[in-house]
């Protein structure tokens, strides 16, 4: 059997075609599941920044309670720190909407508590009879671990996003993140006070 | 022709030069590179001697073999600008203490005595013994156990107490509150019957291959039994610390048998611990 030179051809170009169209759906296909994976991690990442934060707010309670005891003239202070706290856990952010506005929010206002929290334990400095009991001493490890690790997972969150936001950005990824609706992500800003753990040395 | 090779050789150079400058350059190096060959007591102060050094590592490699659950201690002269706690978080996740499966790494960062500097030491607990471990009782150790030694000067009976403690709580030998209830007075007894235990098996072993060996080579029992006991005397001879650098340099492969730390276990932290100053 003879083919001719014309049907070759056309079958060469349709193999050749066929050829690249998978190799870019292969291509294609990876880098969605790259991206997916990463964005997942970001997910990861922003669900424990979110747990950290959480962690902070469900210790002031108890430790409005013990100053409470030692500190009766601080009420203002308290109060203050109460407001902050229901301010900061009003703040909720979707996670796949991660977008610098949203974060901005969720910042200012954990940075508000952050402020609130800082200004009582300066006032506690006042109370030595607080400050020498067990209870307030474990409370104020707590708290200091606590901000240690919104500070770690602050960064994890941030090193996460940009790993992720890179791989948006390179080529081919981007055009495929373009037709796919892949959005950037924020990064959380270093701001002083949420950053660094309040200095409370005795 | 010249200009040819001139030209390769000035890209050859600049691809040399782009691929030895480190992708990540990270401009805050400032902590201890990991130990090499792997320990878990890294003095870099000499605050401790050799024989308290070497009592430690084995205390902790022991515990690492049999729990899994890695305890490292780090002494510097300075954290470089670096609060307490940022340096032993930088120290457990970038050594990588404990296991990656389970982050049960433990970091316990001291920082001496100076005349002008205040002492200062933290306890950072990986994700995975956070549970164990919490800041609370972080705290409480270091001020209870550790800080009071290291007040009168003795730095290795407060590492050594902490530790104790350390392992206690993440072998769920007892829990955070049994620990909170009786600060002061720990049951100490119950952390020697491991080690005895391991050194009843292993001569009875030693006894059991002798006789073994003795079979074997009828004819010349009398050198084997002999080489055996000098080992296992000389094996007794390190543990008690004193003989121990002129076997592990002498022995070879034997030294490096019994340092026994195979490396840190690549586990992460979360900003997790407390500590305290004096």
């Amino acid at each position: 059997m003879k083919i001719g030179k014309g049907t070759l051809i056309a079958l060469v170009t349709v193999g050749t075609i066929v050829l690249l169209a998978l190799i870019m759906i292969g291509t294609g296909v990876s880098k969605y599941n790259k991206l997916v994976s990463l964005e997942e991690n970001v997910n990861e990442k922003w669900s424990q920044v979110e747990n950290v934060y959480q962690r902070r707010a469900d210790l002031i309670p108890n430790l409005v309670n013990t100053v409470k005891g030692y500190a009766e003239h601080e009420q203002q202070t308290l109060t203050k720190v109460i407001e902050a706290r229901s301010k900061a856990t009003s703040v909720n952010v979707d996670p796949e909407n991660l977008d610098s506005e949203s974060l901005q929010k969720f910042q200012q206002a954990q940075k508000g508590l952050s402020s609130a929290l800082s200004r009582l334990m300066v006032v506690v400095e006042r109370y030595p009879n607080l400050k020498a009991s067990q209870n307030f001493r474990d409370l104020q490890a707590q708290l200091e671990g606590t901000e240690n690790r919104i500070s770690v997972e602050r960064r994890k969150f941030n090193q996460a996003a940009r790993k992720y936001n890179t791989k948006l950005r390179q080529f081919p990824t981007n055009m495929i993140a373009n037709t796919m609706g892949f959005e950037k992500k924020a990064y959380f800003e270093a701001d002083q006070g949420a950053d660094e753990a309040p200095q409370v040395e005795f | 022709m010249k200009t040819n090779k001139l030209v390769i050789f000035f890209f050859a150079f600049i691809l040399v030069t782009a691929l030895t400058i480190p992708a990540e350059s990270n401009p805050q190096v400032e902590i201890p590179d990991r130990p090499s060959p792997p320990q878990l007591v890294n003095d870099f102060t000499s605050t401790l001697s050799q024989q308290e050094k070497v009592a430690l590592e084995r205390k902790l490699v022991k515990f690492n073999d049999t729990t899994s659950t890695q305890i490292t201690v780090v002494i510097v002269p300075d954290f470089n600008g670096y609060s307490k706690s940022q340096f032993a978080y930088k120290i457990g996740e970038e050594w990588g203490v404990g296991q990656k499966k389970f982050d049960n790494g433990l970091v316990i960062l001291l920082k001496p005595k100076s005349a002008n500097k205040r002492g200062q030491v933290f306890i950072a607990t990986g994700y995975g013994v956070e549970g164990a471990v919490p800041d609370a009782i972080a705290n409480r150790i270091t001020e209870k156990e550790m800080i009071p030694e290291f007040k009168k000067g003795n730095y290795y009976a407060g590492l050594n107490k902490g530790t104790d403690i350390l392992m206690k709580l993440t072998a769920g030998e007892y829990t955070a509150q049994d620990y909170q209830k009786q600060t002061s007075e720990g049951n100490k007894t119950a952390g020697y019957i491991v080690p005895i235990l391991a050194m009843i098996i292993t001569i009875f072993l030693m006894k059991r291959s002798q006789k073994t060996k003795r079979t074997f080579s009828h004819g010349k029992s009398g050198a084997t039994p002999g080489i055996l006991t000098a080992l296992l005397l000389f094996g007794m001879g390190g543990r008690q610390g004193g003989t121990w650098n002129n076997f592990s340099s002498g022995g070879g492969s034997f030294g490096g048998d019994a340092g026994g730390f195979g490396g840190f276990g690549g586990g992460s932290f979360g900003g997790g611990g407390a500590g305290g100053s004096w």
